[in-house]
């Protein structure tokens, strides 16, 4: 909690947002687009996996993971689905236009821990653009790592995110990316089928390895079925968790999930300090 | 490849690893190596199934033709599966395409042999309907999930 407290030393209040504006806006996908906006100090910094609140004025704020180079200090990026009002809002911003940004909050992915081991990254949908920071930090630091793997799932061929990227990556010899799609089309030459399908084109060693996953949490549930049946170790197992976060600093209680808050001790979990909450169904 | 380097590679697929040796070796008897070409056709919808696959190497792609609209991947298999169970019952006519994806390797069983061997055999029969079952199984969890749309 403390290291979550200091991060909001780089605002005057963790409630108190700052303005800025939109640098570049894009589109990724249909309904999936990415803002570029400008960071609210000279030293603002973040850790992968962790959050913003943006506000749009007048309609309301919402929590979005950083997705950006945590190295690249000069843009802050957020991949977006436009899935509710705030999202929508947040589309049809322009460039130039100015909206609130509260931030960094929540913890972040192991990646001290992870140095030395396989890293196996596993992401659904819109799950892949928190593990971006991710990726960009083990191909900075390639030689702190094992083997480094991205599965990643996509509803369709026009849903993946970041072609181009993946294209890259793909092309590396030192990181082995598995791309599949739920449904394929003639243009789909990769694989079809779950995730958890992509296991078998991997190679990593289960006993050291740190899995990382994010994505819809029945997709997480299957994964985490494989890591298991692998035998990699319950604590080497993490996860991304998204509630409905409102105030991001654990004061309003929306986001809790057993005795934690999502966005104050996670939303990076590790699977064996959650397991006994992840499964629990709700009415 | 003699019919002791094919059961060496039984032992290692995954699909008939669970099988007893004396069901290997008879097995191993019918089974011939096969290969296909990036694009090659296994299997085309509608005609006799007249063969059963198993993957050691490479990628196949299961899926239907939509007339104009060229062809439509439904799922890709990879080592360690098995193309098709139309050869195992009537009217043994494959429910769906299955071509290669890039070079594949793997055994091959002629499926009216096969289907002798499960007449003559009922153990051997029930070993292998178990193992098929197993494989049909995964892939309904697997086709039920994804009819969940859960990235939507």
């Amino acid at each position: 909690m403390t290291a979550n407290l200091q991060a909001h030393k780089q605002s005057s209040s963790p409630l108190l947002p700052d303005v800025v504006h939109i640098r570049e806006r894009w589109s990724e996908a249909p309904g999936v687009f990415t803002l570029a906006v400008e960071p609210p100090s000279a030293g603002w910094t973040f850790r992968p996996g962790q959050f913003n609140m943006l506000y749009v004025f007048g309609v309301g704020e919402a929590a979005i993971s950083l997705s950006g180079d945590p190295a690249e200090r000069g843009t802050i990026i957020h991949t977006i689905r436009n899935v509710g009002s705030v999202t929508g809002a947040l589309d049809r911003l322009q460039v130039g236009d100015a909206l609130g940004i509260r931030g960094p909050f929540g913890s972040s992915w192991p990646l001290d821990e992870a140095r030395g081991h396989d890293v196996v990254m596993v992401a659904g949908g819109i799950g892949l653009p928190p593990l971006r920071p991710v990726i960009y930090h083990l191909l900075r630091r390639r030689s702190d790592f094992g083997r480094i793997l991205l599965l990643y799932g996509a509803r369709t061929p026009a849903d993946v995110l970041y072609g181009d990227e993946l294209e890259q990556w793909r092309k590396r010899e030192d990181f082995q990316v598995q791309v599949t799609v739920d449904r394929g089309d003639p243009s789909w030459h990769g694989p079809v089928g779950l995730v958890t399908e992509l296991f078998s084109r991997c190679v990593f060693e289960p006993s050291r390895t740190v899995a990382l996953m994010c994505g819809p949490e029945v997709m997480m549930r299957f994964t985490l079925r494989e890591f298991l049946k692998r035998h990699v170790t319950e604590d080497r197992l993490f996860l991304s968790l998204e509630r409905n976060m409102q105030c991001a600093v654990g004061f309003c209680g929306h986001c809790q999930f057993g005795p934690s808050f999502v966005c104050m001790d996670g939303p990076v979990f590790r699977y064996d300090r959650i397991k006994l909450f992840f499964n629990v169904r709700e009415a | 490849m003699t019919d002791l380097a094919i059961l060496g590679t039984f032992a290692s697929h995954a699909f008939l690893e669970a099988l007893s040796e004396q069901h290997r070796v008879r097995l191993a008897s019918g089974a011939k190596p096969f290969r296909a070409a990036p694009g090659e056709c296994l299997a085309r919808e509608g005609e006799p199934a007249h063969a059963f696959y198993l993957i050691q190497s490479g990628h196949v792609s299961i899926g239907t033709h939509l007339g104009k609209g060229g062809a439509a991947p439904i799922q890709t298999l990879g080592p360690g599966d098995v193309v098709g169970w139309s050869w195992l019952l009537p009217p043994y006519q494959w429910q769906f395409d299955a071509r290669a994806t890039d070079s594949v390797q793997g055994l091959v069983f002629d499926a009216a042999w096969l289907r002798d061997q499960c007449e003559q055999d009922h153990e051997l029969g029930y070993h292998l309907l178990k193992q098929l079952l197993t494989v049909v199984s995964g892939r309904l969890a697997a086709y039920r999930i994804q009819q969940l749309d859960i990235y939507k």
